[in-house]
């Protein structure tokens, strides 16, 4: 019997793989045979398709087939997460930069992408106008991105808001101290997971196979089934462990296609997109946020009044999702005795917004965290000292009828609020800054697992999760291995192949190591059940006088090993124990406006110290800690690695990332040259991260999720360290250079 | 193809014939496919394949390519050496990185046939059987990684650094790896790895 690794940071289960090259990722694998798939995409957003001409492209030598949506069944096979208003191809216009109009298969890369252009230069189209502001798509003059036919018996059918929701508690008040009336933006930023997206899919005797770094299998395989009417159980989805999701590889993007072509062709093909096309596959959804917030003198908060506008895109992807989750929790962390929040997804013609690290969160913490940070500057109260009096106890319930806080809130505000030395002297052009984040995790959801205790004691798990750098391979083993008493080394994880894996809902919202965590510990716990019975048989003892351990059963005054029991159990015909394990959380609730309750939440303290150049506009972070609320960390320095990543990318949209449109909707900066996001060079010189532990989770040994915390308020903190030094605040991110030097320039004008 | 279904089942309305049609027959009447005409197409621009010989990690690789096919392209495609990695395909984020001459480049903006006769070494070719190289260990020592993607060019741009200057200040480390993008935040790790690493002589 081995000692227990929870709790210590074990190294990373595939990290030799990943630094001798050996790790495949989609794009390494083979696919004897396959036809390459090169998608034909325009050079503006919104397009009417008059005539494909494809004639001439057809004749390369090596392509097989070009299909365009004529070709498509009627009416058009459409796919999505949450409604199905996605085509497989551009329906009569394309609706966003990046929409394919056709899609080649030739045997060759090179065939199909030179068919691919000959089409681009001979396709017959007409530009029209396109929707790509806020301010755009709620003009009731602008076009429809979706027009009503499409969407039958649905009251905003006719406007481009998509969903809307209204969420809030409490009555208005009579009067407040302050109010503060304020608008902030929240820019389109790219994932860039640094793998491309890469898809493959084989027609076979089942079925279809699809290949895929997808973050959620079963999703992908639902989806794909809905859209071609084919049984669960005849869709497989091969999941390799992504390089790099954050959510960009969450929902089905070209995949639905690919398996329409495989079948229909009786082919394989593959697709990998460029880094180009990856930016135009997936981004993070755009806002506008209008906050009133209301104080007492004293800095409480008395109401919370938010208008949440978020640009979802051409089509709903999970954006609906998105914008009601996080809309539903804008408010804060805080006591906030009076909420308003009116949330709108409206519809553009821009990339589908999905799944991105935070999930809206970001965009709603920007604006209540700046509001928070004003208040206090007006008020004269510590930055600190104003979260302190809005935080809600543990135990309290913040927003009524919900999950209360669940963890010492308090105690990472001022664990920050130490390591950042809050109080101590600044020097010239230096500021700090500080913020919470808080994101409801995930709600009414399930994760099964199956865990095999083999003869010789050794075990298999076999979960659905997508380990693409969070570390759920080692923490499941970890987990695995404390429960059954097996060193990491001698447990192989078996993940993303739904025709050998159990059902899980998806790999997201922080929530696999408490949902596939807890899956994973019962289904360990039934392994020791079936190894009682086990005993008892072998040994011929009553079940209840028999005690599994971790690693141990004892039987009448002896301590066997599992495998003396099993070799005992099953004699010379051998076997194994099967265990399953499911959690589904505190389930599905049809009266909560978010269909359950969140079965934690993820809590961050980020604070920041800045040094502004005043000449350049440059922001320099040179300070940045963390306190994240985790339960527990079963790996701390994998956990430690998630928070700084999040923050990490988080500087990236409060300082540099931001795709930029033109007036035909195009993305102007595709591409790492462009498009700015965090390297070496942008690291804080000092960056701490602190773990609050109190084993207060939902999840194994008390563990919550995290993940996400480290990219939740960050944009706040910088944007108050800026104002600090500059006396200016930003309300629109990122705060580029450009914008702080002119933010600097138009406040000397003022002043003077 | 066009088939209409009498069920009115919203956005599943036609599937079923539409599989029917679909999923079993191959290339449907209406996809327009190469016919006799395929020969008259345009031609290929270019010059054809020529042999080139490259040394990739010791190893003489006797290949036949066009002019313009990439040091990546030539080992991913052409060798089965898939460790080195395509993010970019623009020289700007630095998974694709490889030593030529001991000076790390990014080989997704570099033409194979430029690079004969030069020692090219990538990823697979660092641990010595079993044996990890100290860059390599340091990066599971330290846990510089997380996804994995970007790692190969981290440790063929870091292992590029070291063998230039064998005990780097941070900020040589810093600028040493600036053309690297590391998505998943893992910078300050790859620092302590690169720190760490001690006896990588010079190259």
């Amino acid at each position: 019997m081995s000692e227990h690794t929870i709790g210590q940071s074990i190294p990373r289960i595939g990290a030799r793989e990943r630094v001798t090259g050996a790790q495949k990722y989609t794009a390494d694998l083979p696919f004897p045979g396959a036809l390459h798939v090169q998608l034909v995409h325009l050079d503006a957003a919104r397009l009417a398709i008059r005539r494909v001409n494809r004639d001439e492209a057809a004749r390369v030598p090596g392509v097989v087939a070009i299909l365009i949506a004529e070709d498509l069944p009627d009416p058009m096979p459409r796919f999505g997460p949450a409604v199905a208003d996605r085509p497989l191809l551009a329906d009569g216009e394309t609706r966003f930069f990046g929409e394919p109009v056709a899609a080649v298969a030739a045997e060759t890369l090179d065939a199909a992408r030179q068919a691919a252009t000959l089409i681009r230069e001979q396709i017959e189209v007409e530009e029209l106008p396109p929707v790509i502001t806020v301010e755009q798509a709620l003009d009731p003059v602008s076009p429809l991105v979706q027009g009503p036919e499409s969407r039958p018996g649905d009251p905003l059918a006719g406007t481009n808001i998509l969903r809307e929701w209204t969420f809030g508690w409490g009555t208005a008040p009579d009067q407040a101290h302050l109010v503060i009336e304020r608008e902030y933006r929240f820019p389109m930023v790219t994932h860039f997971a640094i793998e491309p997206h890469a898809f493959a899919a084989a027609p076979d005797e089942s079925g279809v196979t699809i290949w895929s770094p997808t973050q959620h299998p079963f999703v992908l395989q639902r989806v794909v089934a809905a859209c071609l009417a084919l049984p669960l159980a005849r869709v497989r989805i091969v999941a390799p462990d992504p390089g790099g999701g954050f959510g960009g590889k969450g929902w089905p993007k070209f995949e639905p296609l690919l398996a329409y072509m495989a079948l229909r062709l009786g082919r394989a093909v593959r697709l990998v997109l460029t880094l180009e096309e990856s930016f135009q596959a997936a981004r993070r959804t755009s806002a506008r946020i209008q906050a009133r917030s209301a104080f007492d003198r004293d800095g409480r908060i008395i109401s919370q009044d938010l208008r949440t506008d978020f640009l979802v895109g051409a089509y709903a992807d999970i954006g609906i999702r998105v914008v009601s989750k996080a809309s539903y929790a804008a408010c804060g962390p805080y006591r906030t005795p009076h909420a308003s929040v009116h949330a709108r997804a409206l519809l553009s013609h821009t990339t589908p917004s999905t799944a991105f690290r935070g999930f809206g969160t970001p965009q709603a913490s920007w604006a209540v965290e700046s509001q928070l940070n004003e208040a206090a500057r007006i008020l004269g109260i510590d930055a600190v000292e104003i979260r302190r009096r809005n935080l809600p106890r543990k135990g309290e319930a913040f927003i009524p009828g919900d999950t209360p806080a669940d963890g010492d809130w308090g105690a990472a505000l001022a664990a920050a609020e130490r390591s950042i030395d809050w109080h101590a002297p600044l020097g010239p052009g230096r500021g700090r800054g500080i913020s919470l984040g808080l994101k409801s995790s995930s709600t009414a959801s399930a994760s099964l697992a199956i865990v095999r205790l083999l003869f010789d004691g050794s075990v298999s798990v076999f979960s659905a999760t997508s380990d693409m750098g969070q570390g759920a391979r080692t923490v499941f083993a970890q987990i695995a291995g404390r429960e059954l008493g097996v060193s990491p080394d001698r447990i192989v994880l078996t993940m993303g192949d739904t025709a050998v894996v159990p059902f899980d809902s998806s790999t997201s919202a922080s929530r696999s190591t408490v949902f596939m965590g807890n899956a994973i510990l019962r289904a360990c716990a039934d392994i020791r059940a079936q190894l009682r019975r086990l005993a008892a048989r072998a040994y011929d003892v009553p079940e209840e006088t028999i005690a599994v351990e971790p690693g141990a059963v004892r039987v009448a005054g002896r301590e066997l090993t599992y495998v003396e029991v099993l070799r005992d159990g099953f004699g010379p015909p051998r076997g194994e124990l099967v265990g399953v394990g499911e959690d589904r959380g505190s389930g599905f609730r049809a009266d909560h406006p978010l269909g359950g309750r969140p079965e934690f939440w993820e809590f961050m303290c980020s604070a920041v110290e800045v040094e502004v150049d005043a000449e350049t506009g440059v922001v320099d972070v040179t300070r940045l800690v963390l306190a994240s609320d985790v339960g527990k960390a079963l790996n701390p320095r994998q956990v430690e690695a998630q928070d700084e990543g999040a923050a990490t990318m988080g500087l990236g949209h409060s300082l540099m990332e931001e795709l930029i449109l033109d007036e035909c909707g195009r993305v102007r900066n595709l591409g790492a040259l462009d498009y700015r996001l965090p390297t070496t060079m942008n690291m804080p010189g000092e960056l701490h991260s602190i773990l609050i532990e109190n084993e207060d989770g939902p999840g194994p040994y008390g563990a919550k999720g995290a993940g996400e915390g480290g990219i939740l308020g960050i944009a706040a903190a910088v944007g108050a360290a800026v104002q600090q030094v500059t006396g200016v605040q930003i309300r629109e991110l990122p705060l580029t250079p450009e914008r702080v030097w002119r933010a600097i320039a138009q406040n000397r004008r003022d002043g003077s | 193809m066009a088939s209409k279904d009498d069920s009115p089942d919203g956005v599943n309305l036609s599937r079923r014939n539409f599989l029917k049609s679909t999923g079993v027959v191959g290339i449907a009447a209406t996809v327009v496919s190469p016919g006799e005409a395929a020969q008259s197409g345009p031609p290929v621009v270019g010059p054809g394949e020529v042999p080139v010989r490259l040394n990739v990690n010791g190893r003489q690789l006797n290949l036949s390519i066009e002019p313009r096919v990439t040091l990546l392209d030539a080992l991913r495609m052409r060798a089965d050496l898939t460790g080195s990695k395509r993010g970019c395909d623009r020289g700007a984020c630095g998974a694709c990185t490889m030593l030529v001459d001991g000076r790390p480049v990014y080989s997704c903006s570099t033409l194979a046939i430029e690079v004969q006769g030069k020692q090219i070494r990538n990823v697979e070719g660092l641990a010595n059987g079993n044996t990890l190289h100290p860059v390599q260990q340091a990066f599971c020592d330290k846990d510089a990684l997380m996804c994995g993607f970007c790692t190969p060019g981290f440790i063929m741009a870091s292992v590029g650094l070291l063998e230039k200057i064998p005990n780097p200040t941070p900020e040589q480390i810093r600028k040493g790896l600036d053309g690297n993008i590391c998505r998943c935040g893992t910078f300050n790790r790859i620092f302590e790895a690169v720190s760490s690493v001690k006896g990588v002589r010079r190259g």
